[in-house]
């Protein structure tokens, strides 16, 4: 397993979290430990071995197409910070950075 | 039966000197299927309890006071009816708060979610409310079940009722100490990496984690899909083995269940233990305090003196547990609490705690690019071999008994500013998620007045030969009579 | 220098089925008010957890199965994670590393030389919410519409096989086709229930290099923003001109993504930053992998129906139709399966004529009339019924027409709607009565025919028309003129 110093800027920035430069410096260093302790899997020896899937071996679960009702428009706007004339409402984005 | 008839044989608590404090969920069960007491006057003494000792032990983050009266109510309605009622009808249960109720405030001990009031009950909560089971109230955890202690909640650690100056463990640390304190008679948990054993052991309870895919997680705030297992903590084994019965089977909205289940897990409990194969995995036992390896040995001793076989199994890879969990369970959670952007419901992600965020970045990272494989997709090898490490014990034994916790309840501080030390706490409890495979917690003695516990493991859904083995066990000693001075 | 194009797609199809991919929601969002198709697991609520659609996996093999891909027989979704408004969990559940569908092909034609072109994979994933933008008391905010979240989506990215913005119309066309005939998808552009995503680069090429050692450009510009197959050939056609300037001026063109802009006719750079995305794939826990027995491939197969291409070979093959109308005939299904249908109740083995009334008036009035064949209520035995109706004599050609129009647009057979309309054509003993009037009536006329004045008999069949209304067949009432003035 690679020696690895976390990039925390750009980690928090992928997990969408702002982090004041303390809270980083302080993560860094825990984080640094933890994975330091979890790398010890490195001596464990996995040629051959498949990772682990469905853990009791479960395939194929699925539904048939139909449907049934849906939420009001009441129910889910309920939880809403900011709704307006039945959207959810948030600051402009902007679609340049969409990923997809 | 005319109304009249009906209130004269409603003794009170006081008139038949019941000490509430004192009564398992079957006890309860019969006085009120034998109208010997009213659900609402149960109900209303366990309320009161439970408010009163929030102060102290803060094992409550809402308290349903008008709901549960409501329920209970409606109980007596039917049991004055001549309804025939499940066991658990008119029973004060509490629910960990990460299980959505309908329209009841639900937290799972964080800001973020500190005004949420779910539109939907968790699969789990409507199964028991259709039994008819008192809703007293949600419980405390460490926020979003990152936890082994209740010292990571933003509403406040809940104390231990055995030791106020000790945790009650985590993450269900308020679904323990609730029931302990005799605040309800059943509390719900989820355990991911022990959080609902590690908190039974601190505080004298039995408590129990299914098999992966047994009890529906649908509807339940989740941590780590792959390992988070939706169990419930009482004082005694028969009861945990009839909140079994209503919680378990497949659901149609939770993809990972399957109908692999006994129909009803208390009906054989006494079977007794003769002849039974128990492993003790040296693993569990080398480097164990030498007092709490001696209460647990002294439990395997009772057992044996019961007609058990014990025999020392090898479980290799349990050092490589916390280092394979640590990897896995963050790198979920970094998935599953993406949703909480105070978009569509809650506050937003700032709100989240230094250990919530620990976790979110650490899972970020070993998923991420360049580390995936090196993280992720290397825990999840050796995970299989932990999960072998486990079916070819089963090969040579029928259960595998171990400690829960490498130490006793630990004082409120004491690992708290030092996550990778907390994490080691988990050292017996994380193989068993990792693998799937059940573990029933049960009272093991107590040293220095504080409780330890004693795990009982068996293959994929033996939640049956489980309850038998620590039934057994509970009938000779009989650890749940002694209650904490509250 | 010059460039040749190095051009794939990406595209996107709604799957057609009744239900959400992971909820029971109706996936029919089309024209619902918002936020009414939602429910915890679409919203991405806490707890909420998702149940497979089995119809929009069928969909999905099928449509591999229809593009000649490799059919995977162990297949799983994994999670794409990145955070976005319109994306409720914060992921979405997607395939990754086992797609259902892999390396396929279609074929496409232009001006008469069929290309092939590669598909690399096809797989299943959900949709994300809608955002619009508005500005509401001057503060511009972006708003969130959950109805589409969790709508199967099919995912087919090609091979960069394409070398201009003809081709990548051509392909586009042809899955949209495809996606219709299997009967999946509406795949409409406007809808949006079809996007494409062209990627185009430039490889330079020599006259004296062959194509072949001329490596593949190490960056690709993807295009977004693009609602209908104009704009995809007139993006990628500006694309490829803004490219060739760049290297013309030795200067490198960055990877980027870019939109087109409709107003301005030119694509325009949507990243400031260049940022690969680290989405961290992952199996997605809470869905069970899928595992596919042997005879599934078949049985899939066997609900395809004749695919486009084998459709235009056959009618090639076995019907008297010129290459440009079996093109028109087999562009839609429904249009090929009601000409057949047509052809067999028609029974007199004239396949041109039949075909020839679908291409000149079915298809002319559907158009006129804005409707597609699927909104009608004609049958195709009707049409039949018509065509005997006009051999028999009961109506002229011309009036079959008018009928025509009225059975589109009623779906009411041809007999009553010629009741209706009180349209029949004369008998043609009636005829003869009519042709002995007018020649008692107007004996100049004859007597002027007869001493070779030949208007004289465009005189007389006038008369007959005017007499007729319209209801005399020119022709018939020519020749028995002509034979009643022989004697």
């Amino acid at each position: 397993m690679p020696k690895v110093k976390i990039d925390i800027e750009h980690v928090a920035k992928l997990a969408s979290l702002k982090l004041s430069a303390e809270q980083q410096r302080k993560l860094e260093k825990q984080l640094s430990e933890i994975l330091s302790y979890v790398g010890q899997l490195e001596e464990v020896n996995t040629n051959n071995i498949e990772p682990i899937g469905q853990i009791t071996g479960l395939e194929n679960v699925t539904r048939e197409d139909e449907t049934a009702p849906s939420f009001t428009q009441e129910a889910a706007l309920k939880n809403a910070s900011r709704q307006h004339n039945g959207f959810f409402e948030v600051d402009a984005v902007f679609t340049e950075n969409s990923p997809e | 039966m005319t109304s009249k008839g009906n209130f004269r044989r409603r003794l009170t608590l006081y008139k038949l000197m019941i000490d509430p404090q004192k009564l398992t969920i079957q006890e309860a069960s019969e006085l009120i299927a034998e109208k010997k007491i009213s659900a609402v006057e149960l109900n209303q003494s366990f309320l009161e309890r439970a408010k009163k000792l929030n102060a102290k032990l803060n094992s409550f983050i809402t308290i349903c006071r008008d709901e549960a009266l409501k329920q209970a109510k409606k109980v007596d309605e039917l049991i004055a009816g001549n309804q025939s009622l499940n066991p658990l009808a008119g029973i004060p249960i509490a629910f960990k708060d990460l299980f959505s109720t309908k329209g009841i405030k639900t937290t799972a001990g964080s800001k973020v979610l500190e005004n949420y009031a779910p539109a939907y009950n968790a699969t789990v909560v409507k199964k028991l409310l259709d039994e008819n089971v008192i809703c007293i109230g949600k419980t405390n955890l460490d926020a979003w079940g990152h936890g082994s202690s209740g010292e990571n909640s933003d509403f406040g650690p809940t104390k231990n009722p055995y030791d106020s100056s000790k945790v009650a463990g985590g993450s269900s640390s308020g679904s323990a100490a609730a029931v302990a304190s005799a605040a309800c008679l059943a509390s719900t948990g989820t355990d991911t990496g022990g959080s609902i054993r590690l908190p039974s052991a601190f505080c004298n309870l039995v408590g129990l984690k299914p098999t992966y895919g047994l009890v529906s997680r649908s509807g339940i705030i989740a941590m780590a899909s792959s390992l988070d297992c939706i169990g419930h903590l009482t004082k005694t084994v028969y009861d945990n083995a009839l909140v079994l019965n209503t919680t378990a089977g497949k659901d149609f909205f939770d993809s990972t269940t399957q109908e692999n289940r006994v129909g009803d897990y208390t009906k054989n409990i006494n079977r007794g233990v003769k002849n039974l194969k128990i492993g003790l995995p040296k693993e569990y036992f080398g480097n164990l305090d030498k007092d709490i390896k001696e209460k647990t040995l002294a439990a395997v001793k009772t057992l044996e003196k019961l007609g058990a076989k014990i025999e020392e199994v090898s479980l290799p890879h349990t050092k490589y547990g916390v280092a394979t969990y640590y990897i896995i369970q963050p790198s979920e959670v970094s998935s599953n609490l993406a949703r909480y952007d105070g978009i569509r419901f809650g506050f937003g992600r700032e709100k989240f705690g230094s250990e919530a965020k620990r976790r979110i970045i650490l899972g970020t990272f070993t998923l991420s690019s360049g580390y995936y494989d090196a993280y992720y997709l290397k825990a999840m090898k050796v995970r299989r071999l932990i999960k072998e490490d486990f079916e070819k014990a089963f090969e040579k034994v029928d259960v595998i008994i171990c400690p829960t916790s490498p130490t006793l309840p630990f004082k409120i501080g004491e690992k708290s500013d030092d996550p990778l030390k907390m994490y080691l706490s988990d050292i017996f409890v994380v193989n068993q998620n990792l693998a799937g495979v059940p573990s029933l917690n049960v009272p093991c003695g107590f040293i220095n007045g504080l409780p330890l516990g004693m795990q009982i493991v068996g293959r994929h859904f033996s939640e049956e030969l489980l309850y038998q083995v620590g039934y057994a066990h509970e009938q000779e000693t009989k650890f749940y009579e002694r209650r904490p001075e509250l | 220098m010059n460039y040749e194009p190095v051009i794939g797609l990406e595209v996107h199809i709604e799957l057609e089925t009744k239900s959400k991919m992971f909820c029971r929601c109706s996936a029919d969002y089309f024209t619902a008010k918002p936020n009414t198709h939602t429910c915890p697991v679409c919203l991405g609520l806490p707890g909420a957890m998702p149940v497979a659609n089995k119809k929009a996996i069928e969909y999905a093999q099928k449509f591999g199965i229809a593009l000649g891909c490799h059919f995977l027989l162990k297949s799983k979704f994994d999670r794409k994670n990145y955070f976005y408004p319109d994306l409720a969990k914060g992921f979405q559940i997607s395939q990754y590393e086992m797609p259902f569908s892999q390396r396929g092909s279609l074929e496409i034609v232009i001006d008469d030389q069929s290309k092939k072109i590669g598909i690399t994979r096809a797989h299943l994933e959900e949709d994300t919410g809608k955002l619009t933008h508005a500005q509401i008391k001057g503060k511009k905010v972006t708003l969130i519409d959950f109805n589409r979240s969790g709508v199967p989506l099919l995912e087919i990215v090609s091979e960069p096989d394409m070398k201009s913005a003809l081709e990548a119309k051509a392909y586009a066309q042809k899955l949209q086709q495809i996606a219709r005939y299997l009967g999946v998808s509406n795949a409409d552009m406007e809808e949006g229930s079809m996007r494409i995503e062209p990627n185009v680069s430039l490889r330079r090429v020599s006259k004296s290099q062959s194509v072949k050692v001329s490596k593949l450009p190490d960056y690709k510009v993807e295009l977004k923003n693009i609602n209908s197959f104009r704009f995809a050939q007139k993006a990628i056609n500006f694309e490829i001109e803004r490219q060739s300037k760049l290297l013309d001026k030795g200067e490198r063109v960055s990877q980027e993504t870019r939109g087109w802009n409709e107003k301005e006719n030119k694509t325009v750079s949507q990243r400031s930053k260049e940022e690969a995305h680290d989405y961290r794939y992952f199996p997605e826990p809470d869905l069970p992998p899928l595992g596919f027995g042997s005879s599934r491939k078949a049985e899939i197969t066997k609900t395809i129906p004749e695919l486009p291409d084998k459709k235009f070979e056959r009618f090639k093959k076995q019907y008297d139709i010129n290459q440009d109308d079996v093109q028109i005939l087999t562009a839609d299904k429904k249009i090929a399966d009601f000409f057949e249908e047509a052809n067999e109740a028609y029974r007199k083995k004239d396949s041109k004529k039949v075909a020839n009334w679908i291409t000149g008036e079915l298809l002319r009035r559907l158009n006129e009339q804005g409707k597609s064949i699927s909104e009608i209520e004609l049958l195709p035995a009707s049409l039949a019924e018509l065509l005997y109706l006009i051999d028999k004599g009961d109506i002229t050609q011309n009036q079959a027409k008018e009928v025509f129009e009225q059975m589109i647009i009623t779906g009411k057979g041809a007999q009553l709607v010629i009741k209706t309309l009180g349209v029949q054509q004369m008998t043609q003993l009636d005829l003869q009565k009519l042709v002995d009037k007018i020649i008692a009536q107007n004996n100049k006329a004859v007597e002027d025919y007869k001493a070779g004045k030949v208007a004289s008999l465009g005189f007389l069949i006038g008369q007959i028309q005017r007499e007729a209304k319209g209801q005399a067949d020119a022709n018939l009432a020519k020749n028995l003129l002509l034979e009643k003035l022989k004697k």
